[in-house]
């Protein structure tokens, strides 16, 4: 019996070998750069890379940092640039293409991601420009027995139902702030004004132009909806973002958020929280205005690119060696890290809230390559209406013409 | 000194100056004065794991080719100064144009960005300086009349707000307001106000604000003053003493009047510092309620994902321009009196 186990387990040890000896790595003797932002999912795409085909490579160095966005223009600029690979979400991917520092990447698929699903392919007019792996979504978290002493029997499923949710908690004398949101002045109120201006049908700008139209129906309905939820937050929230909305919902503090399906393991996990909320807490798609309507998210998705600033035998190996650990052994290593785009995925309660939401068609965040000013100009401006110091049409008015001072500046408007 | 040999001495410092200080300088100003070139865009068809639709992209190869041209950008002249991101000339102008008083008209003008940032910069350096000067002078006095044994200690201890790092010191001030922080709690608990949050207001914020930068930068004008006090002449407090002056004084006419130049010296150091208050605004999370020129700057490079330099560099000229302004007025006393003492030194 002990024999047998360890010829099975010799056996399965020569498989794993063979499968990591198996890895196509591309060219060897190249040097491989990546340059990523810090949590876990990324953690575990690149150092699974690195394990595969850090062997053949000259170098392999992974720079990961949460301040990858800021550093990227700058590092990729040089010809030979600082990383051979970055790896981003669908705002950055516009920010690197706006100065053309990452290349094309279809011969690079057809040699080495046969493997890869086609609808990863981060396609621009037919240039394969990323390698999506992971799916990132706003939605929300509602703790089931809280909103059941209050009465409320239903996950609320529109913002309608959320706030009279919030509402009859308030009533109950169980909590006088149940609602958690991502509210901190800057790019994060910005981000919550797009949930729920997506979520009533708003378009950003003019089609086909740069022309902002956010100070519209759609818009107004979004900045009162908004207050209307701020409204039962607690009074602090223009200074929370993910890590306070992530410690006041595992205190117990809260019972209905939108927040980032990300924060959904971690919250979920046996850390830093009582069994009491995390049994509780169940996460749906994020609420809509309409029953049935376009969810108030936006979904992100995180992927791979190649740096064009370095020989194409780098960058071969670069994307072979990242290709190569988008697999199935990969995704069950991690399951409950991300939710992976990858073959294997076994969606577990964590990944509830991300799938709901798009499935529910819930749209991606705008890729365009002027967004990126609408959002800081929405990040700065929306808060003295959410302070009651502005009407919305004042602050949406305020909202274009900060952008459209910006977008004249970055040469997006004439 | 002879001009020759003054010439050799100054001519290291005034290099550095030069390539550090200087050009730097020049640079900014050159760069603000310039826009980025028109951005290309075309419509393409963008595909991904959540389906494909039309969105438009930028041009690169035509882009490219325009900066090629042009490295600094397409020339604006002044621009970007009188844009609504800075002076806003057009904005003020209709401002006074449509509003019925003068309350609304200010309302309009702090709304803008730069002027907010202005009202909130200016407030902050009027309060902490004086109060920097005030307090510091008062602690180094009782510092300095303290028995030998204590010295050391209090001095010790009254440094240490200038040895935590700014960062730091205010993020811990951050938490300790929080309402479940300990003064945070401690507030609701003597206003009887669970509601009652020093970041959800914009009075208590700036109070919170200026109250921190007092506390950090109190003991540097209290060092240069505790300096300057064991510089005071003993006969000549003595002589005050024997002709009967109180304490008081002794304090308001001798010990101050000879504290003179480190007071001014004091002053400029703070007026620079306070007017380029910037990092407590990040760390106590205060955007919402308060921004300053230094936080429109960093706003600017560094959140849009794509860098505003001329904006940037206008906003640093003007904040530039407000320092110089600040300090005009200490500088001529400070130069008044250095004509009047080489008068004397003849």
């Amino acid at each position: 019996m002990f024999l047998k186990k360890l010829v099975i387990a010799g056996a399965a040890l020569c498989l794993m070998k063979s499968a990591a000896f198996a890895a196509d790595c591309g060219p060897s003797g190249q040097s491989i750069r990546i340059l990523a932002s810090d949590f876990p999912a990324i953690h575990a795409v690149a150092g699974t890379a690195e394990e595969n085909c850090s062997a053949g490579a000259s170098e392999f160095t992974r720079n990961h940092t949460t301040e990858a966005r800021q550093i990227m223009n700058a590092a990729l600029t040089p010809n030979p640039s600082e990383y051979t690979s970055v790896i981003v979400a669908n705002s950055t991917l516009t920010q690197l293409m706006n100065d053309g520092l990452v290349r094309p990447l279809n011969d690079l698929v057809e040699k080495h991601g046969s493997h890869l699903p086609k609808n990863l392919m981060i396609t621009i007019d037919g240039n394969i420009m990323a390698v999506a792996f992971m799916a990132n979504s706003q939605h929300l978290f509602s703790r089931k027995d809280v909103l059941a002493k209050a009465g409320v029997n239903e996950i609320p499923g529109t913002y309608n139902e959320m706030i009279t949710a919030a509402k009859a908690i308030r009533e109950a004398g169980i909590m006088e702030h149940p609602i958690v949101m991502n509210m901190k002045t800057g790019w994060n109120v910005g981000e919550s004004f797009n949930l729920v201006f997506l979520a009533h049908g708003g378009e950003f700008f003019k089609a086909g132009t740069a022309e902002p139209s956010v100070n519209s129906a759609a818009g107004v309905a979004a900045l009162n909806t908004l207050r209307e939820l701020v409204e039962y937050a607690h009074p602090d929230h223009l200074t929370q973002a993910s890590n306070e909305t992530q410690a006041i919902w595992e205190a117990g503090e809260a019972a209905l958020g939108i927040m980032w399906g990300s924060r959904g393991a971690p919250i979920l996990d046996d850390e830093g929280s009582s069994a009491e909320v995390t049994s509780n807490t169940v996460l749906s798609s994020a609420p809509s205005v309409e029953p049935g309507g376009i969810p108030g998210a936006t979904l992100w998705w995180d992927g791979f690119t190649i740096s064009k600033n370095v020989s194409d035998a780098e960058a071969e190996a670069t994307f072979a060696a990242l290709a190569s650990a988008l697999n199935s052994d990969m995704v069950a290593a991690h399951n409950d890290e991300a939710v992976w785009l990858l073959d294997g995925f076994k969606p577990g309660a964590a990944a509830a809230g991300v799938s709901a939401t798009a499935q529910g068609g819930a749209a991606p965040y705008p890729m365009l390559p002027q967004i990126g000013l609408l959002h800081n100009a929405l990040g700065a401006e929306l808060s003295d209406f959410l302070k009651g110091e502005e009407s919305a049409e004042k602050a949406l008015a305020d909202v274009e013409a900060a952008y459209v001072t910006a977008a004249k500046e970055a040469g997006f408007l004439q | 000194m002879k001009h020759r040999a003054f010439f050799w001495f100054i001519l290291p410092t005034l290099a550095a100056m030069t390539l550090f200080i200087a050009l730097p300088i020049v640079s900014v100003f050159v760069q603000s004065l310039y826009v980025q070139h028109e951005q290309v865009l075309v419509i393409s068809e963008n595909c991904g794991p959540f389906g494909c639709k039309q969105s438009t992209s930028v041009d690169i190869a035509a882009t490219e080719k325009l900066r090629e041209e042009a490295p600094l950008g397409q020339f604006n002249g002044l621009g970007t100064y009188s844009n609504r991101s800075h002076l806003a000339f057009a904005e003020v102008g209709a401002a006074w144009a449509t509003s019925d008083t003068i309350d609304a008209f200010w309302d309009e003008v702090v709304n803008l960005p730069f002027y907010g940032a202005l009202t909130f910069t200016l407030t902050y350096t009027a309060a902490v300086t004086p109060l920097v000067l005030l307090l510091g002078l008062a602690i180094a006095i009782g510092v300095n009349s303290l028995p030998s044994l204590l010295k050391g200690p209090s001095i010790f201890v009254s440094l240490l707000p200038f040895l935590v790092t700014p960062l730091v010191g205010s993020l811990i001030l951050f938490w300790m307001v929080d309402s479940d922080g300990v003064i945070g709690a401690i507030i609701q608990l003597i206003f009887d106000d669970p509601n009652l949050s020093l970041k959800a207001s914009a009075t208590l914020t700036w109070t919170m604000l200026i109250l921190y930068g007092v506390w950090h930068t109190l003991p540097f004008s209290f060092i240069v003053f505790y300096a300057g006090l064991q510089t005071v002449p003993l006969e000549t407090l003595e002589a005050a003493q024997v002709d009967g002056a109180t304490k008081w004084q002794r304090t308001i006419y001798v010990v101050v009047p000879h504290l003179v130049p480190l007071i001014s010296f004091v002053t400029l150091m703070l007026l620079m510092d306070n007017f380029r208050v910037f990092e407590p605004i990040v760390s106590f999370s205060a955007e919402a309620h308060a921004r300053s020129l230094s936080w429109i700057i960093f706003n600017d490079l560094r959140e849009s994902g794509n860098p505003l330099y001329g904006s940037a560099g206008a906003t640093s000229m003007l904040t530039i321009l407000g320092v110089v302004f600040l300090l005009t007025p200490v500088l001529i006393r400070t130069w008044r009196d250095f004509k009047g003492a080489g008068r004397l030194g003849r």
